[in-house]
């Protein structure tokens, strides 16, 4: 670690902190109805939206229905989306000038891309310059940054108004949800930090791909199209899908390092101040700030940890007589796979900071990170995105580990437990407990079948898109095995395996793997749950666009969302219905210090104890056998 | 070993407020008796029936796992293959996990069975005088009905359960309260109720039957001790569920370790995957096996404490609503106050000097053992210095308090002084033909305005003089109520003095809010309205007047000497019928849900220990680089695996004492106790495993075990 790093992650730190209070204020009076200071050019369009979809604004939903509103609105987006994406070949010409149809949008990928946007993760199994048109960009596919964003804001502040109502039927209503949450909020911000990307140099034009001639004198194609728009929902939304396939790293998504400072706050912007609005709402803003304190905590020694670890290079390096010490004129430490233009500070901060708020945009390869430095964003994915995390799920999935946390430790305070007053019961045990398992089963179990099942894929035009399953047992196939290429790389392409020269070999596992060992083994680990905790951001290395990697990754996204979501509206739900029980000094102290550590407590122990093993084999071996040399 | 776990003022500088009364009577000796050890040995077997572990779904997994690894085992042993040392001891020390976990159980319930034995010797076949038509008839006991009649003298057992309706008699209830003092028991009022076993004392009395036979109190005090009726808490079952969930998890993490296992060896071209053997010893490490085999055992355990205080819980439930309790509700007399009153203050009648009026006063009391009686000869003494004199040297004669006269005192040396109630001595006045001053009926009025007693003394025809009596609260009840504030516990005092009474003495006390000139009608409103301010409720009472409060109330301790409509309507009963136990109550209630919370705490941070000795073990030979993680030095694989294996066997046994006496519980606030808690089960739970794992290890390899 050095000074500029510590300054830039404490720099950070404090702009965000100076939001949380004002935009968590400003939400708090959007969700309850109250009158802002843009109501009057907002309210109007509020009212006409509301009365095309034949909403009465004071319906209040009980969380069944709320529930299934909100899997109507993602079902109809995703089935939406899945159509354009196959159909993009369709769109008007000016949209598409690269002339890109469905033959780029395989059924699996489409299946995969439309999962991925509609569940908020924005995993993209593709490269976007090469596989799909502006069409597909600008409505298919950015519609979800807005949709999937506004819907997790409108369950958090669901699940919040659980906490607060008190022997209330209802949690609100999912349609002005996330009517408002798009009008008052996203909006809004949107246009401003959309208009401060364009004038930091971030492209927003319909001009087909350009060649120039580049300062080598070889000629190059530069990508353009309307990027400022997308970039900053992306951020915003905590989506993270980029326009570019090099995503934030990009120089038009991503020009300087003011362009990197404003995409970090954007990210964090909306997740850290949703935890002064549910302090706001629930009538105790103390409440808010301990788990404001908890995210940071967990948030600040992440950074920290990533920095140091990246800035202290590798033994490797070291021992190869590479200097690693920072200078005046060099970055120092390990710069593999990280722009110059952000150098390590800012390429970790950012690491951090995606993978902590389920956005999974970057501006560096995690890939090429040193063991440490990589197990920080795939442990902060790890832990279920609750360090600020992504729009809305963030909060919502820290007061699932809340209710966990309070059962626990409130239980030993003598009473039954009981978070801001609701007693924590039978049901929201067996809801969060439930949250809980699906989301270990899907890393774990994903996981595990990819790191010992095995396709191979033809493009042969006579056996399109079928896959044989080759046996990768070596004592008995050997024959097998002999077929597929030893070291596998990106789309390795083992003309030997089935003695036709056009076969590409996509299989899914381990001969997939840019990398063998433990370091392969992370990638794998990495995809999944980057997937299931909706991040979308990718340890990469591995080619994920087959029909394997698209359907599981595409499986654990839905279940990640949706198998969270709806046991959490049950907890909201239940809570709401429930009397509130006052505060006395024998109740379980939720605003404290003591409470936010116990927080940090539960989230890392649970998780740790979930992951360990996996985790042990992958990044922390990667680690010890670095600290030997044994690693490439 | 006495339990004495609830006494909260262990200081000598605070005096506990009553000695007898937080001394457990039916405490057992000790915690591990030798009859109870052996019964539960033996139970710890029949409990293995997979039928009875699969109500424990944590240690149904243990159980499960264990006949997988002795599958292994004798396959090992047959085919002569694999390390049979190593799987059968795998193997012993996860029968033994089971084991050990249904002994906890067995052993809370030893308690309860061997208290229920005590209890049906008690209920021996005794024969019943019942009344038909007015003649007795000599009729075996069970065959009592409801609303039967029978007759009862000195010297019998009383057959049934059942409520006198003619009579008074005393009755020895130590077969039920444990309390050798007999007490008395009168048809009409509140202490109309006698309990079937018990034995009468003196007199006669005619008693209507309650309860048939099989419901009686007997038999339900049988059923409950027993835990026959045992039904899991609310808490207990979100906290099951918990740990259900905690170990499908475990599961899910143990199960992928297999292929995540394949494929690191396919990488590594070295080692092998890890046998299932290790995968189960994995797998039983990392589940709560530790919480989750003491999880019931804590639950009876709670509802023994509450017994060995003599107070009969009518379900787990019960007790668990105790310790949420946030409003209690305390009649004042007996619980706040001592029963008796204390004199006060002399006011001399208009005329009579202030030591005229004392030494009157201490003359009539002189013989008078009642504790009022005394409380004035002390007041003389100290306030105005008399000595005590002998009455006999005097030649006084004692006139002995009676119902006819309602007063008592002395005949000396001419003089006829009495004590008494303002009507009584004012009669005896008159009798005498004095006059009863206008003054004197002020005096009389002010101090029964303010909540006292006034008791007139009087010469033959002349008033003397007004004794205050007064209501003195218990000593070190103020302490009491503070910790219960710190515990966020709010103290309602009951009483039917007027308000202004009632003030001064809740003021005293410490109370935080009293009811005053409460009825029934009032104490039944006040509840509702805490009620439905999300707050939970706890009472005693004992009249009839009293059952729709204790009904309503969510904890309702009937006093045993109450009506058996009140006994009905509770969900407690206290058979000492001590009020101030609602108090203890609630405290074992809290700390039956801390014992919990804590080992549950403890047994979540133990794994983090065991990961650090299984995991590089089971990866010893793919990646040797993760010996780095073995940071206690443990000898080597199997003796790392077996050394963590057996550490959470044994964890089991070393905390049963814990989870039978409850943690050590201190009134105090809920984040004191928190922070507390934390360091000690959480920070403790992560670090106490790796001493006695390294331990454990090197005892394996010097016994070579491993």
């Amino acid at each position: 670690m050095n000074t500029l790093g510590t300054i830039q992650i404490l720099l950070f730190f404090v702009i965000i902190l100076a939001l949380t209070k004002p935009l968590g204020l400003y939400m708090k009076r959007v969700f309850d109805g109250e009158r802002t200071f843009l109501s009057p050019i907002l309210r109007p369009i509020e009212l006409l939206f509301l009365r095309v979809c034949g909403v009465k604004e004071d319906d209040d939903q009980p969380w069944t229905s709320y529930a299934i509103a909100m899997l109507i609105f993602s079902v109809a987006g995703m089935l939406f989306t899945y159509a354009a994406l196959r159909l993009q070949g369709f769109a008007p010409a000016f949209l598409n000038p690269q002339k890109y149809g469905g033959d780029q949008m395989t059924p699996h990928l489409a299946f995969d891309t439309a999962a991925s946007f509609t569940t908020n993760t924005n995993w993209q199994s593709y490269s976007p310059e090469a596989a799909i048109n502006y069409w597909s960009n600008m409505v298919a596919l950015a519609i979800h940054n807005w949709m999937s964003a506004a819907t997790g804001l409108a369950i958090a502040i669901a699940m919040v108004r659980g906490f607060a109502r008190k022997s209330a039927k209802g949690i609100g209503n999912f349609w002005v949800d996330t009517i408002r949450g798009t009008l008052y909020v996203l909006l809004p911000l949107s246009i401003i930090a959309g208009v401060a990307m364009i004038a930091s140099g971030v492209p927003q034009n319909f001009t087909a791909p350009m060649a120039v001639k580049g300062l080598e004198g070889a000629a190059q194609t530069l990508a353009l199209g309307p990027v400022a728009s997308q970039e900053v929902i992306k951020m915003l939304g905590t989506n993270g899908g980029g326009f570019f396939n090099a995503n934030s790293a990009h120089p038009f998504e991503n020009p300087n390092n003011f362009c990197n400072l404003l995409q970090i706050i954007l990210i964090f912007s909306i997740p850290a101040a949703l935890t002064y609005t549910f302090g706001k709402m629930v009538g105790n803003v103390k409440q808010g700030w301990a788990v404001f304190g908890a995210m940071s905590a967990m948030f600040l020694v992440g950074a920290f940890v990533a920095n140091s670890a990246e800035q202290g290079g590798t033994d490797l390096l070291t021992k190869a007589h590479v200097m690693t010490q920072a200078t005046a004129t060099q970055p120092g430490g390990n710069m593999e796979g990280k722009e110059v233009r952000f150098g390590i500070g800012a390429s970790t901060l950012f690491a951090t900071i995606t993978t902590d708020a389920s956005c999974g945009a970057v501006n560096s390869m995690h890939d090429s990170y040193t063991p440490i430095g990589g197990l920080v964003p795939m442990f902060n994915i790890l832990t279920g995105e609750v360090i600020f995390g992504g729009v809305g799920a963030g909060l919502y999935g820290m007061l699932m580990f809340a209710v966990i946390a309070v059962f626990i430790a409130g239980l030993m305070v003598g009473r039954t437990p009981e978070y801001l007053g609701k007693k924590i019961e039978k049901f929201e045990v067996q809801m969060a407990m439930l949250a809980t398992l699906i989301l270990a089963a899907s890393v774990l179990g994903f996981a595990a079948l990819s790191a010992n099942t095995n396709y191979a894929t033809t493009t042969d035009p006579k056996a399109s898109d079928m896959y044989a399953t080759v046996n990768l047992d070596p004592k008995k196939q050997q024959a097998d095995i002999d077929k597929l290429p030893g070291n596998a790389s990106w789309n390795a392409l083992p003309n030997s395996a089935y003695g036709n020269p056009t076969d590409t070999y996509y299989g899914s596992t381990r001969n997939n793997l840019n990398n063998n060992g433990a370091h392969g083994f992370s990638e794998i680990l990495y995809a999944y749950a980057s997937a299931t905790g909706n991040n979308g951001s990718a340890f990469a290395g591995i080619t994920a666009n087959t029909p394997h990697y698209n359907v599981t990754l595409a499986l654990a996204m839905l279940i990640g969302r949706f198998l969270m979501i709806i046991p959490l509206l049950a907890i909201a739900g239940s809570m709401a219905r429930k009397k509130i029980v006052p505060m006395s000094s024998g109740t379980f102290p939720t605003d404290t210090t003591t409470f936010a550590a116990l927080l940090i407590g539960v989230v890392i122990i649970v998780n740790v104890l979930t992951y360990f093993p996996a985790l042990a084999l992958g990044p922390i071996v990667e680690h010890y056998q670095m600290k030997e040399l044994k690693t490439q | 070993m006495s339990i004495k776990v609830q006494d909260p003022q262990q200081t000598p500088a605070q005096p506990s407020p009553s000695n007898e009364m937080v001394k457990p009577k039916n405490a057992p000796r000790s915690l591990f008796e030798p009859t109870i050890l052996r019964r539960a040995i033996k139970d710890a077997f029949v409990k293995l029936d997979p039928r009875v572990v699969a109500k424990n779904p944590v240690m149904f997994v243990v159980e499960v796992g264990s006949v997988v690894t002795t599958y292994f085992f004798l396959r090992d042993v047959l085919t002569h293959q694999g390390h049979p040392l190593f799987t059968g001891q795998v193997t012993l020390w996860l029968w033994f996990t089971v084991l050990f976990a249904n002994f906890a159980e067995a052993m809370a319930e030893g308690r309860g069975k061997a208290q229920a034995d005590a209890l049906r010797k008690t209920r021996t076949q005794t024969h019943a005088r019942k009344l038909v038509g007015g003649k007795e008839q000599n009729v075996p006991a069970p065959d009592l009905r409801r609303d039967d009649l029978f007759v009862c003298e000195s010297g019998d057992v009383i057959p049934a359960d059942g409520e006198i309706v003619e009579g008074i008699a005393s009755v020895d209830e130590s077969a039920i309260t444990g309390e050798s003092a007999p007490v008395i028991r009168e048809s009409g009022g509140d202490r109309s109720a006698v309990t079937g076993g018990t034995k009468v004392l003196s007199d006669r009395i005619v008693v209507k039957v309650t309860a048939n036979p099989g419901e009686s109190f007997l038999d339900r005090m049988i059923a409950l001790v027993e835990g026959a009726q045992r039904q899991k808490t609310p808490n207990e079952i979100a906290l099951s569920i918990l740990l259900a969930g905690l170990t499908i998890v475990f599961l899910f993490a143990t199960v992928t370790l297999i292929p995540y296992a394949k494929f690191s060896v396919d990488q590594a071209k070295a080692g092998d995957v890890p046998t299932i053997t290790v995968m189960v010893a994995l797998l039983v490490c990392l589940i709560p096996t530790t919480i989750g085999g003491l999880l019931s055992a804590i639950g009876i355990a709670g509802m023994d404490r509450v017994m060995q205080h003599n107070v009969l819980a009518m379900s787990g439930k019960a007790v668990e609503a105790a310790g949420d309790v946030n409003t209690l509700l305390l009649d004042k007399t007996g619980t706040i106050t001592i029963g008796n009153r204390q004199a006060s203050a002399f006011h001399a009648a208009p005329g009579v000097s202030d030591a005229e009026m004392a030494d009157a006063a201490q003359l009539s009391s002189l013989a008078d053992e009642t504790p009022e009686g005394r409380s004035i000869v002390v007041f003389a003494k100290e306030r105005f210095g008399l000595r005590e004199r002998d009455i006999v040297e005097m030649g006084a004669e004692f006139v002995p308090f009676t119902a006819q006269t309602r007063m008592s005192g002395v005949n000396v040396q001419g003089r006829e002084v009495r004590k008494g109630a303002s009507e009584s001595v004012k009669r005896f006045v008159e009798e005498h033909g004095g006059k009863w001053p206008a003054e004197v009926q002020g005096i009389v009025e002010k101090v029964s305005k303010e909540g006292g007693t006034p008791l007139v003394v009087a010469d033959a025809h002349r008033v003397l003089g007004v004794i205050q009596l007064k209501d003195i609260v218990k000593g070190g009840m103020k302490h009491r109520f503070d910790q219960l504030r710190a515990m966020g516990i709010k103290t309602v005092m009951i009483t039917g003095d007027n308000p202004l009474t009632a003030a001064s003495i809740a003021a005293e006390a410490g109370v935080d809010d009293f009811l005053a000139e409460a009825t029934p009608e009032m104490k039944l409103a006040y509840i509702r309205s805490e009620q439905a301010g999300g707050r939970l409720v706890a009472m005693t009472g004992d009249g009839t007047n009293d059952a729709p409060a204790l009904a309503q109330a969510d904890v309702g301790v009937a006093m045993n000497t109450g009506t058996q409509a009140a006994k009905e309507a509770g969900n407690m009963v206290d058979l000492d019928s001590n009020p101030t136990k609602l108090i203890e109550v609630v405290e074992i209630g809290k700390q039956m849900l801390m014992t919990r919370g804590s080992l549950t705490t403890f047994s979540i941070a133990n794994d983090i220990a065991k990961y650090f000795a299984i995991i590089p073990a089971m990866f010893a030979v793919t990646y040797p680089e993760l010996k780095a993680l073995n940071i206690i030095g443990l000898t080597n694989p199997e003796s790392a695996i077996l050394a963590a294996v057996i550490f959470n066997a044994l964890v089991i046994i070393a905390l049963i004492p814990l989870a039978l006496r409850g943690v050590k519980y201190k009134p105090a606030n809920a984040q004191e106790i928190l922070r507390r808690n934390l360091l000690i089960y959480g920070l403790g739970g992560v670090l106490v495993p790796f001493p006695f794992i390294w331990l454990i290890d090197r005892i394996l390899v010097l016994l070579h075990l491993a």
